[in-house]
């Protein structure tokens, strides 16, 4: 069971939540010029990182909101939770994985002003978070 | 229910050879799929001057952690063809590999628990009885009938409404079946390395012609990747990509207790797959945790949720104990079939996307592979499961057609 720190609630069980895969993986900016291996790639391509990976979770059963974590997959340690449309906070574990080809742009859900939490103490994962 | 004792375990199964330099084919991963495929190329096409590399032990990965259930009712063409052939290739490996792995075609339900799953239940009987796949429907009391410890009480949270049965079906004893096929590669001269891990690729412009191992650089002239949940960490190492996602997989057995389910019962709905195996432990798998993982565990509320299914299904197994857990990680693809056959880079192949399932499909995905690494084209029977087909939009979805959810 993960104990995954919600932004907004504060630590929760893993059960409380819904997950989202990969984050920053944003529309195609221009849809009607992409070729079939281009949308397949926006459809079915997905990072399938082993080490550090920034994933979208939602809090379904909590405050209801999206929001970005970068757990390691391997260890199943959460290393930063961070708002829906700031970049991926730097970290020391793994190198990130290679971003796809069908967009490389940054998330396209950026649209607020909410600066990256990276300085915040809320974006450090509390001890024990995961089991 | 079988009473047989375990097979005897043979004096000798397979030489440790160290790497030679060079290969005509390096086949990457020394599970079921790996070393099914080593044969084939050996029997099937004369490939024999071929290495297995396997960076752990043999068959320590998903081939020591699956339920070993067999089965071939799965809804669409494709997957029915390439998966019955699989189960007819059960039905006679024992004497091929000369190895009685106990194969027990003790059969496999499918339990129905709601009106939609009864429709869908009894579409899929008759796909399979027009693809030659043995299945019947079950109304609650044949289901009682053939497994009476199921309780079929309308008057629990989901109810058994009836089933499918599909009687070919069973379950073998999965580390003899990777000693079956290992004792019989080696036979053929394959070696079979382990503690090898792969680290990356020698490729000529796009053609892939060597394997650097933690053994040394190896030559050869085809690669054929059979590595399950680590798939899209090789494919990075060779500049691909491959649309899976690794998922920890959970499964249980309790104490030993004496025989009392003959069958295999799987629930799609309540997602629980239960059976009694040789020795008397019973045997149960559940779904995918949600996250992606490469840890080999998976969160204990997955269990939990199993084991309330599992107990309302089965009242008797209240006052079982779990007695071992563990997780194994299971290469997802969006539409639940596998991946079988040529990649972007040239001479580099891939079988992988077999999910939750891919010990039942073990025989076929050799066979087929093999056919494809040795001839460069895909055999028929893999051919719709191709890598371009995510392109092309002929996707084979069997998510929630193939009796249980991938």
């Amino acid at each position: 069971m993960l104990l995954i720190p919600c932004p907004n609630c504060g630590s929760r069980d893993e059960t409380e939540f819904h997950y989202g895969g990969q984050a920053h993986v944003a529309y195609p900016e221009n849809p009607t010029e992409l070729n079939d291996r281009e949308w397949a790639e926006f459809l079915f391509y997905r990072d399938n990182t082993k080490g550090a990976f920034a994933e979208r979770w939602l809090h379904s059963t909590g405050c209801r909101q999206w929001f970005n974590m970068l757990r390691d997959t391997v260890t199943y340690d959460i290393q930063a939770v961070y708002a829906m449309g700031t970049p991926r906070p730097a970290t020391t574990g793994p190198a990130a994985s290679e971003p796809g080809t069908a967009s490389t742009a940054a998330d396209s859900t950026t649209t607020g002003n909410a600066a990256p939490s990276t300085s915040s103490s809320s974006t450090t994962a509390p001890e024990g978070a995961t089991k | 229910m079988s009473n047989q004792q375990l097979p005897e375990h043979p004096d000798f199964l397979w030489r440790n050879p160290e790497p030679k330099s060079s290969y005509d084919a390096v086949i990457v991963g020394g599970g079921g799929h790996g070393l099914a495929t080593a044969y084939f190329l050996a029997k099937n096409h004369g490939m024999t001057n071929i290495a297995v590399l396997e960076k752990g032990w043999l068959a320590g990965g998903n081939m020591a952690r699956n339920t070993t259930i067999i089965r071939s009712n799965y809804l669409w063409d494709e997957s029915a063809a390439i998966y019955e052939h699989a189960l007819k290739l059960w039905e006679i490996l024992p004497e091929e590999l000369e190895y009685d792995f106990l194969f027990s075609q003790r059969g496999v339900m499918n339990l129905a628990h709601t009106l939609g799953d009864v429709r869908e239940s009894i579409r899929r009987v008759g796909a399979n009885k027009l693809n030659g796949v043995d299945a019947e429907w079950l109304d609650p009391k044949q289901v009682k009938e053939l497994c009476p410890i199921l309780n079929i009480n309308d008057n629990i949270r989901y109810p058994v409404m009836g089933a499918t049965y599909q009687p070919r079906a069973g379950i073998a004893k999965h580390d003899h079946v990777a000693w079956a096929f290992a004792r019989k590669c080696d036979e053929l001269g394959v070696d079979i390395i382990q503690n090898c891990e792969v680290t990356g690729f020698v490729k000529d412009g796009n053609r892939v012609v060597g394997v650097k191992t933690n053994q040394g650089t190896i030559n050869t002239e085809k690669v054929g990747l059979c590595a399950a949940g680590h798939s899209s960490v090789l494919a990075e190492m060779a500049g691909f990509r491959l649309p899976i996602q690794s998922h920890p997989l959970q499964a249980l057995v309790s104490e030993l207790h004496e025989p009392v389910h003959p069958t295999v019962v799987m629930s799609n709905h309540v997602h629980v797959y239960v059976s009694q195996a040789h020795k008397g432990e019973l045997v149960m798998g559940a779904g995918v945790d949600s996250y992606n993982g490469y840890g080999q565990r998976g969160s204990f509320h997955v269990i939990e949720h199993q084991m309330a299914a599992a107990v309302e299904l089965f009242p008797i197994f209240a006052r079982a104990h779990v007695l071992r857990t563990w997780g194994g990680i299971v290469d997802t693809t969006l539409d639940a079939s596998p991946i079988v056959g040529t990649t972007p880079v040239e001479n580099m192949f891939v079988n992988c996307g077999w999910g939750t399932g891919g010990f039942k499909g073990t025989p076929a995905a050799g066979l087929t592979f093999a056919h494809t690494i040795a001839t460069g084209t895909p055999h028929k029977l893999n051919k719709p499961f191709a890598l371009e087909r995510f392109e092309t939009g002929a996707l084979i979805d069997e998510h929630g057609a193939a009796a249980v959810a991938h």
